[in-house]
């Protein structure tokens, strides 16, 4: 296809992409270079009859006069990704000089709302992944057992929980936790202790919000393995079969390594996909001890009088980062298929 | 050929049935719970006495007369403006599904038909797009929708929407044309067509599995959608995934609650039922990518 043509055909898809995908980064990295301006304050001297005194306020018309001025406020460099809610360069090196034990320090450290958020986040998606191929794969194998006339209807039910969004499946989960709900007073008749509530303790949540990624992300592991199990090619089973080898062992032997490139495809896409985990949190109304970094920049950008701005630009820039360093392996696979290909 | 590869042990088969069931009970159950809980009151959806008064609506019988009710509904839809979210939905799923696929589809079959690298760039160039958190380019959007003025209404969510649809529509579309034999197009070519008629009145006929395949997609994620919705729409034009969120974040009284119950239900409802009709091209849409690799 001449150049000319294919330009004509992609234009309007490539111009989407640039103006609200590709721009917006690059205005998201802007942003991060700005800081919010600083309050004017005036000294007004207030007298009354019982004598006078100075007073500091809000100058407000001058604040807004700075505001309308540069409504992104003044440049600051790169001082927010260094400051107290990101990297906090300064209170590392602190912590570093004063605590007196490794675990001190870490304690210090993962207090810090940057880095409490990174762990929560790459718990939260190292944590549900391998569950995740696991189970969809047993289910997967387990499906494709069933008689015809079952699988359409079974497959439904199997996907169900990943048609909804997450903050709808998060929140149907999270009535029946809850203490009152049907979950909750089942685990509580289970531990035989009428408080224990699952939102009691920052470890308990952390486990419910995992249980439901798990629960969220097995189904797409499922439909890929239910997929790729059609591809299984018969004459080595059938071989297998001759040779005598069990059901355990054709599976283990044949099976699975055929399915290793579906594997390395569904941990890629469940990593990518858990890493911007943002709305189970606001669903399990978590937010109190499990911060993503997706939860930092919308925590950031929630309120409607004022904005962060610069800080949830560097918060996104960050996460970016954490993004290509995840991509990084896919991104090389594609390249060599690239390659093979012609 | 019914090979032995398929036959079973009873005892296989009885370990397997007892598992998919109980697989089922879990990821069914609870939309189920959710339905019939529903129509009941807050004080038996969320009984403190007897998780029972959820199934029997013992509360809701002496609150209401009956052992279940619509009340919830009725009001969420009224008073608590659910139509309007609803009508705000099927607006932009039904404009980012058009507009997402009449781009994808131009975009995907150049995409799929030209043999020089850079096609190979673009394609790498949408993976790395599909893979951006939403989060982040909405931080990036905000600022300057407000300077130009353009926040809080429908159209901007809907560009945003169809932009951030367009990397995963462009790959799908472009492993679907992949199957399509180029030497159908071509030999329009050598007819006399320009590019365009080939596509208009060779391609078109013919690619609507793959069409309905990425539509589904595209509809799933506008309907879904809850980041740049819940964000870049104000209050009035808020579609129904956002409005479920706030329902839940205004001041506890027990009716509101029961709102966001009954949301959720009236939300899925219409997405099961489009899913169990359109299960065949959502699977093959899923494994298209995975499979092949």
């Amino acid at each position: 296809m001449p150049h000319r043509t294919f330009f004509w055909f992609f234009f309007p898809s490539g111009l989407a992409m640039l103006l609200f995908i590709g721009l917006p980064i690059i205005s998201s990295f802007f942003q991060s270079l700005h800081i919010e301006p600083e309050q004017i304050l005036m000294e007004v001297e207030k007298c009354d009859p019982f004598g006078c005194k100075t007073e500091t306020k809000v100058d407000i018309e001058a604040t807004t006069k700075l505001q309308e001025e540069q409504p992104l406020g003044r440049f600051n460099g790169l001082g927010t990704y260094g400051d107290r809610n990101h990297l906090a360069f300064d209170e590392i090196k602190e912590a570093w000089t004063n605590s007196s034990s490794i675990a001190e320090f870490t304690d210090i450290l993962l207090n810090l709302p940057f880095y409490k958020a990174l762990l929560f986040t790459l718990t939260f998606c190292f944590a549900v992944t391998p569950p995740v191929v696991i189970l969809g794969f047993i289910v997967a194998l387990s499906v494709n057992t069933i008689t015809k006339s079952l699988k359409g209807p079974t497959i439904f039910g199997v996907i169900l929980p990943m048609i909804v969004t997450p903050l709808i499946g998060s929140l149907v989960l999270f009535w029946m936790i809850d203490a009152k709900g049907i979950l909750g007073s089942f685990i509580q008749f289970l531990f035989d202790d009428p408080n224990l509530s699952l939102k009691s303790s920052s470890q308990l949540t952390w486990i419910t919000l995992i249980i439901y990624g798990i629960w969220h992300n097995t189904p797409f592991a499922f439909v890929v393995f239910y997929a790729a199990l059609q591809t299984v090619p018969q004459d080595p089973l059938e071989a297998a079969i001759i040779d005598g080898a069990s059901r355990y062992e054709r599976v283990r032997h044949i099976v699975i390594p055929h399915l290793y490139p579906v594997a390395t495809f569904i941990i890629l896409i469940c990593l990518m996909d858990n890493f911007r985990v943002l709305e189970p949190i606001i669903g399990f109304a978590a937010e109190g001890v499990a911060q993503s970094l997706s939860w930092m920049i919308y925590n950031d950008l929630r309120s409607e009088n004022k904005m962060l701005f610069g800080s949830a630009g560097a918060t996104s820039m960050l996460t970016i980062i954490g993004v290509a360093i995840l991509l990084t392996p896919v991104l090389v696979r594609t390249w060599r298929e690239f390659r093979t290909e012609r | 050929m019914e090979s032995k590869i398929n036959r079973y042990s009873k005892q296989l088969i009885l370990i397997n049935s007892f598992f998919i069931l109980a697989w089922l009970i879990v990821s069914v159950f609870p939309f189920i719970w959710t339905f019939w809980g529903s129509f009941k009151v807050k004080a038996d959806f969320f009984s403190r006495a007897d998780w029972m008064f959820a199934v029997t609506g013992v509360n809701t019988l002496i609150e209401t007369g009956d052992t279940s009710t619509v009340k919830a509904y009725v009001e969420s839809w009224t008073e608590g403006e659910f139509w309007k979210a609803t009508m705000n939905t099927i607006i932009i799923t039904v404009s980012v599904v058009t507009i997402s696929l009449f781009l994808g589809t131009l975009g995907a079959y150049a995409l799929s038909r030209s043999t020089y690298k850079y096609t190979f760039w673009i394609l790498i160039a949408a993976l790395i797009f599909r893979a951006m958190p939403h989060i982040t380019l909405v931080s990036g959007y905000l600022f300057p929708f407000f300077q130009l003025n353009v926040w809080g209404i429908l159209p901007t969510t809907i560009i945003v929407l169809v932009a951030i649809n367009q990397p995963f529509t462009l790959w799908l579309l472009y492993s679907f044309f992949k199957t399509v034999p180029k030497e159908l197009d071509e030999s329009a070519l050598i007819d006399g067509c320009s590019y365009f008629q080939a596509f208009r009145f060779v391609i078109m006929p013919v690619m609507w599995p793959g069409v309905v395949t990425a539509g589904l997609f595209s509809m799933m994620l506008a309907y879904n959608d809850f980041t740049v919705t819940s964000l870049l729409l104000n209050q009035q034009n808020y579609t129904m995934v956002p409005k479920i969120n706030a329902y839940l974040g205004t001041i506890e009284h027990s009716g509101n609650y029961m709102w966001a119950v009954s949301s959720v239900v009236s939300a899925t409802a219409p997405l099961f039922m489009i899913i169990m009709f359109f299960q065949r091209q959502l699977i093959s849409g899923l494994t298209a990518g995975a499979v092949k690799g």
